[in-house]
């Protein structure tokens, strides 16, 4: 037990519990940034809760020397609404899958951004049921063969991005388990940001999905098939650096890196940001991850906070006892 | 109604009336405005000094088409000269703003009773929308009533007419009229509700005017048209305990009872809900006191907003949601995480006629089993049920005490019929509450996370305590708060979570026999059955019957002492708003009594002379 006042290590902020993911599972590498992340931020251990649902990824909590709470299958966004509600001075992380996020718990997810609780929701997306051992799940693509769709699955899938913007989410982003860099960029920028914070982690299932990500952001594959926005940045890709991309109209085109446009997610609409989300449709066009939206809006936990506090400063603190001796009242002697 | 006395009013043509108590019915369109009017007399009533009981009857559809039966909405309630327990099994005074009011109201009209009738109302065209082939003023259907027609909406349109208000709006005031010629009828002073309508309306001088005129024009029309034979007064009772009361309804007084509770056990309340019927005025009662410090959360379904109250409980503060049974339905997996966790939260289920979706606005007290078991696993946690508006502060209060003290979800049962019902309230002083303060734990020498006090409560860290970071979930776990599947400590777990519920027993009293301590019969209820047994029991006692009743406020685990005052009785006769439930608990824990079930499952409540007959009947066998 370090001082409050010591720095804190990565290992400070792992739990004292055996890790219990399958050897080579991409959740090791989330596991690790994560913790990377919160010692160069030197987070307090004390003020910071993880809230996960159920699946292979909501086991997360356990590993952190830091509050957890491992609740029920696709409501951790709920839990984690109450928790930063009740006592806003806690930083909370949300830990889901695609399963956990989308497919039971979709409704959850949809509004605790749809609200900008102020949360970090780190969702894994393996593209496939894991902990059930390997049914299909709903960012799984058309025709995809498992247990469970034995022809193929005729599931439309849903874009995790698509998904949050559409959702009105005030930060949206991509990352993916096999870039350590990349992942702590996102985590520092999703930390700063108020208001619900959307990561969504491209993540290895080794068992049942492994490599399903190799054409996209596999190390092999990622220069060429990988453009990671930038705020302010110009959106290039390429090993060379040399190709870019331009919005024309409501087409995205791959352009010489001189023409490329830059990057900008904190435009009002979301109108591009769609557009760069629905580039994965495309094989001519590279798989985006990094920043997609980062805007300031209201945020639900401070807002409700607020009406409390003006409630209370124009009309002085209630007692239960007035509260209780209100209205028409009569004696009877 | 009870003919006590008839004298001469001084200065009056009609005769005054004393009458002990009448059972009034308000009944028209849901459009129609019953549901202000039977609020408006029960407030002038409760400001008289009578004691009196309130039963709104509404359908479930905001607005069903205008004259149909489906769309009739009713208020009934008594209000009286001595203390009363229910709002009336018949009415004495049917009020039938149209004719498909009347229809629906007749079946429960005993011989005698006056009828209302806005007969402007009455034209060929209603009696079609309110599918009556013949119109009841001319075939027959209301001899042997005393029936008073007037057209209310002709009288309305007098009243009214140098109004600048339209047509429409100047009928949309007809309600007063009608409360008005109530008010005369019963001896009511017009003022409580004339201050209403200038505070409700003080935006728009011409609707406070309009309706405070419809009001005057009612009450004057009992004067000047001599349609009554007499008037009535109902005195002020006398005999209730001294004290300050105000008229309360059931929703309300329970939405308090949480705020006391948070305060007394020293934490922020913080609730979860999704409307439903009729639980929705307990979330808007709570989203209303801001300067209380109360969060409320409307969440995004019935699921949701349990899990906000369980993360809110998580972070240290008191968990709470409100919902009916359907909601509870499901809320059931997160209340099993609650219970696996062990942390406190207090859910209210206000019950509702089922099954699925049911009658929303009908009562009925079908979720006691859903309350008490419907969990997966072995999932136990006590219930608590309030009896009457009077006592949902209270009962919301111990709710309260029992989620912090044992660490545990604790589900509040009420109905429909406590929820909407109103009833004067004797108001307490929060010091006559013994506080149950929380203490967090945050010495991390030695803690457990699982670790326990006497009671069985297992230590409670807030989130924010340096040292004491720890995890929990929906897993089994070891004392020390980490996953464990080993055999013996599944055991053991299940054990203590099922002792520490059993526990509660030691915290609670035996409920009082009120009646001789041993007889013929004991009469066991339990919630919004309260008033109607009592009035049964004490009808039976009167006629020298050895009669008892007890009433059951923690409906489980069941209180100590049960089994030896059972055993004092022949019979235990157990009515109930359902097919039996409570009977049901009762035989599989105390197998060797005998209790006789009697259902009624109509959305409506006992009639104390059913409860009285069934008494009868089992004393005659």
């Amino acid at each position: 037990m370090a001082e409050a006042t010591a720095t804190l290590t990565k290992k400070d902020y792992k739990s004292d519990q055996e890790v219990r993911w399958c050897p080579g599972c991409g959740d090791y590498a989330i596991l690790n940034a994560i913790q990377m992340h919160l010692a160069e931020r030197q987070a307090k251990r004390e003020k910071t809760v993880f809230v996960s649902g159920i699946g292979c990824s909501s086991r997360f909590p356990y590993y952190m020397d830091t509050y957890g709470f491992h609740t029920i299958h696709g409501r951790a966004p709920a839990f984690a609404t109450g928790i930063k509600t009740a006592n806003p001075e806690l930083e909370v992380w949300l830990v889901t899958g695609d399963g956990d996020g989308l497919s039971i718990g979709g409704n959850h997810l949809a509004h605790i951004l749809r609200r900008n609780v102020d949360v970090n929701i780190l969702l894994f997306n393996n593209e496939i049921y894991g902990l059930t051992k390997g049914q299909y799940s709903p960012t799984s693509p058309i025709g995809k063969r498992t247990k469970s769709s034995p022809l193929g699955s005729a599931d439309r899938p849903f874009n995790p991005i698509s998904f949050a913007l559409g959702c009105n989410a005030t930060f949206v982003s991509r990352t993916v388990d096999v870039d350590n860099k990349h992942m702590l960029k996102t985590f520092d920028a999703a930390a700063a940001h108020k208001g619900a914070s959307f990561v969504e982690i491209l993540q290895n299932c080794v068992i049942f999905n492994k490599d399903f990500y190799a054409d996209t952001v596999g190390k092999a594959v990622r220069d060429e098939q990988t453009i990671d926005l930038v705020p302010g940045e110009k959106m290039v890709f390429g090993k060379e650096r040399d190709k870019g991309i331009k919005l024309d109209g409501w087409d995205v085109k791959v352009v010489a890196a001189a023409d490329a446009d830059v990057w900008d997610p904190t435009v009002s609409s979301s109108a591009p940001a769609f557009l760069m989300s629905m580039m994965d449709k495309d094989p001519a066009l590279p798989t985006p991850i990094g920043i997609f939206r980062q805007v300031d809006d209201l945020v639900y936990d401070e807002a409700v906070n607020r009406q409390i506090e003006q409630a209370i400063a124009s009309k002085g603190r209630g007692k239960v006892e007035d509260l209780v001796w209100s209205g028409e009242t009569w004696e009877v002697a | 109604m009870t003919d006590m006395t008839t004298t001469k009013q001084p200065g009056a043509e009609l005769p005054l009336q004393q009458l002990d108590h009448v059972v009034i019915r308000f009944a028209g369109d849901s459009g129609d405005g019953m549901q202000i009017t039977g609020n408006q007399f029960t407030l002038t009533s409760a400001l008289v000094g009578n004691d009196l009981a309130t039963l709104p009857d509404f359908p479930a559809e905001i607005r069903a088409p205008a004259g149909t039966r489906p769309g009739v909405s009713g208020f009934q309630l008594q209000f009286s000269s001595s203390d009363i327990h229910t709002p009336g099994d018949k009415p004495d005074v049917l009020v039938a703003m149209n004719p498909a009011a009347l229809a629906v109201n007749m079946k429960d009209l005993p011989p005698g009773a006056i009828v209302v009738v806005n007969t402007g109302n009455f034209k060929p065209t209603d009696l079609k929308k309110a599918q009556l082939e013949s119109n009841p003023l001319e075939d027959g259907t209301l001899d042997g009533y005393r029936v008073i027609e007037v057209d209310i909406n002709a009288r309305v349109a007098d009243a009214l007419s140098d109004s600048p208000l339209s047509a429409k709006e100047k009928q949309r005031c007809k309600n007063f009229y009608t409360l008005g010629l109530m008010y005369w009828v019963y001896s009511r002073p017009l003022e409580p509700t004339l201050d209403w309508l200038a505070k409700k309306f003080k935006k728009n001088p011409e609707l406070v005017d309009a309706n405070q005129r419809a009001l005057k024009a009612g009450y004057n029309a009992g004067d000047i048209h001599e349609l009554f034979q007499g008037r009535y007064e109902v005195p002020k009772v006398e005999g209730m305990p001294p004290g300050t009361y105000r008229n309360i309804m059931g929703n309300q007084a329970l939405a308090m009872g949480l705020v006391a509770g948070a305060e007394l056990a020293g934490l922020k309340p913080v609730l979860g809900s999704y409307p439903i019927t009729p639980a929705s005025t307990v979330l808007e009662t709570l989203a209303g006191y801001k300067h209380y410090g109360v969060v409320t959360i409307q969440a995004e379904d019935e699921i949701a907003a349990v899990c906000a109250a369980i993360g809110a409980s998580y972070a240290g503060c008191l968990g709470m949601t409100s919902t009916s049974g359907p909601g509870l339905a499901l809320k059931t997996e997160a209340i099993g995480l609650a219970v696996s966790v062990e942390l406190p939260l207090v859910i209210v289920d206000i019950q509702r006629a089922g099954p699925s979706t049911g009658m929303p606005t009908k009562t009925e007290q079908s979720d006691l089993l859903q309350a008490v078991l419907g969990r997966n696993a072995d999932t136990p946690l006590p219930v608590i049920a309030a009896s009457r508006p009077a006592d949902a502060f209270a009962v919301a209060v111990e709710a309260c005490r029992i989620a912090v003290q044992y660490m545990t979800p604790v589900i509040l049962l009420s109905d429909n019929f406590i929820a909407n019902g109103a009833e004067p309230w004797r108001l307490p002083k929060m010091d006559t509450f013994e506080p149950f303060p929380v203490s967090f734990a945050t010495d991390p020498e030695g803690h457990q996370t699982f670790g326990r006090d006497a009671r069985g409560a297992r230590s409670w860290v807030k989130p924010g305590t340096p040292g004491m970071e720890f995890r929990i979930g929906g897993l089994e776990k070891a004392v020390s708060g980490n996953i464990s599947y080993d055999p013996d400590n599944h055991q053991a777990m299940t054990d203590m979570r099922h002792q520490k519920v059993m526990n509660v027993r030691d915290s609670i009293p035996t409920p009082q026999v009120h009646g001789p301590r041993q007889g013929d019969v004991l009469v066991l209820g339990w919630g919004s059955t309260v008033g109607i047994i009592t009035q049964a029991v004490e009808q039976a006692q009167a006629e020298g019957k050895a009669v008892s009743r007890i009433h059951m406020i923690h409906v489980w685990p069941f209180p100590h002492g049960l089994d030896e005052i059972f055993a004092r009785f022949k019979a235990v006769l157990i009515p109930e708003m359902n097919m039996g439930q409570m009977a049901r608990l009762m035989r599989s824990e105390y197998p060797h009594h005998n209790f006789i079930s009697y259902p009624k499952v109509t959305g409506q409540p006992f009639l104390t002379s059913e409860i009285k007959e069934k008494i009868d009947h089992i004393l005659e066998q």
